[in-house]
């Protein structure tokens, strides 16, 4: 037992060193690692949408799966499967994409902004644990997106192929894709470091079932700590590398690729949790099932990047904090149809929220609204 | 008996965790189809008061709890 749980620990840690490095490699401030971003971008370097400056093939995301898709196939735990409400799950990676965009960040990034001082990530923080909270009033009463199957060996496959795939056009033929020359997009680390790390940590991530949302959501459910040590060993990890690197700033306005709109904030990350619980785990999580074999994380994934291309071509997602030409502070935040979009994820959430509960579950929530 | 496989973390555990609130059974059979529910119902059940023996049964596994 205590085995595994400094797997978890071990694994965290590497996640944060890893997080530390690439930004130091040229990664934008606290995004050495950030799934909603990166899928973001690679929505953008294949034309999903046209935001110029959040364009860029990550080699960390495809680093992250093939990483988990080598280590589940030496430890022979790949296995193909598919079927658990796979719509359902593309409608929920959009919404989940949506919430993490309205915050600027997935909720690994959520925690190396922790690390890097920015405080908005303690009311996103705030935020995720409500919505996890809500998400696991759901699972108590049996929520649940029903059972996958055994599906054929090439079906697992998807995830892997499709970042197999693209690797090789960036490696061989990048003019096929677009690339931010400003802004976040534009910055990044050396395309094949990136990927080595990203693969390291894919595969020590799949080994550790690391999984940000997890962390809270097994805690509160069981009683169980093991992912949240994870969680707290990649804070430790990222806040140690800062203050040594003085990357360390504490403060809410103008934050690294950041914005001070609290409200916001906290309903993007709840908008997260809440929908990462019905998933079965965070962004992080999804791509490093996905390189397992699981075809209905894939699908998900796919919903993550249409939702990455949705954000940016409705104006959804979140504007930096800023400061104008008399150097006056500028909040950020997001857009009227951006808080329509997340308000919409609410509605969204509790209908799928509810249309997945047991039948008595059903029958006693009709009840209760009759009376 | 329950037959958790096909479903992914955390439903497989929770499964368990009802069955167990519900009926506090002496022993309880489950059935999951990945290590990963392997080593969550184990731990849970660990921490319940149960021994928690694994049997692998082709690509699945059968989890034997006892008090």
């Amino acid at each position: 037992m205590k085995k595994v749980n400094w797997v978890v620990v071990a694994a965290g840690g590497l996640v944060g060193l890893a997080a530390v490095a690439l930004t130091m490699l040229g990664n934008p401030a606290n995004m050495g690692f950030c799934i909603a971003c990166f899928l973001r971008d690679i929505a953008g370097a294949v034309g999903l949408h046209g935001a110029a400056k959040v364009q860029y093939a990550r080699p960390e995301v495809i680093g992250l799966v093939l990483g988990a898709f080598i280590m589940s196939v030496a430890g022979k735990e790949f296995r193909a499967k598919a079927g658990s409400s796979p719509a359902t799950r593309f409608v929920l990676g959009v919404f989940v994409m949506i919430g993490a965009l309205a915050f600027l960040g997935c909720p690994l990034r959520m925690v190396l902004r922790l690390g890097g001082g920015d405080a908005n990530a303690i009311v996103g923080l705030l935020g995720f644990t409500l919505g996890i909270l809500v998400g696991v009033q759901f699972l108590k009463r049996g929520f649940s997106l029903k059972r996958a199957y055994e599906v054929g060996r090439a079906e697992g496959g998807v995830l892997p192929a499709v970042m197999a795939g693209l690797l090789l056009i960036l490696l061989a033929v990048p003019s096929l894709l677009k690339f931010s020359e400003e802004g976040p997009g534009s910055k990044h680390a050396p395309a094949l470091i990136a990927l080595v790390v990203a693969l390291v940590v894919g595969a020590l991530a799949q080994r550790a079932r690391l999984c940000t949302v997890g962390g809270i959501r097994d805690a509160l459910l069981f009683q169980d700590f093991k992912l949240l040590y994870g969680f707290i060993a990649i804070f430790l990890v990222v806040l140690v590398g800062n203050l040594i690197n003085g990357n360390f700033h504490f403060g809410f306005t103008l934050q690294p690729v950041a914005h001070s709109s609290h409200l916001w904030n906290l309903l993007g990350m709840t908008l997260v949790g809440w929908g990462s619980v019905l998933l079965g785990g965070c962004p992080l999580r999804q791509l490093i099932l996905a390189g397992e074999g699981n075809g209905d994380s894939a699908v998900t994934v796919f919903g993550m990047i249409v939702g990455g291309a949705l954000a940016h071509n409705f104006g959804l997602a979140g504007n930096p904090d800023a400061l104008n030409e008399a150097k006056e502070l500028v909040v950020g935040g997001i857009s009227n149809t951006g808080k329509a979009a997340v308000i919409l994820g609410f509605v969204v959430l509790a209908v799928i929220s509810a249309a997945n509960l047991p039948k008595e579950e059903k029958v006693a929530a009709r009840q209760t609204t009759a009376v | 008996m329950i037959d958790a496989r096909g479903y992914s973390c955390p439903t497989p555990v929770v499964m368990v965790q009802k069955e167990v609130k519900q009926s506090s059974p002496a022993e309880l059979e489950v059935l999951v189809d990945n290590q990963c529910s392997v080593e969550n119902v184990t731990r849970y059940a660990g921490g319940s008061g149960y021994q928690v023996s694994v049997t692998p049964e082709g690509r699945d596994f059968r989890l034997l709890l006892k008090k």
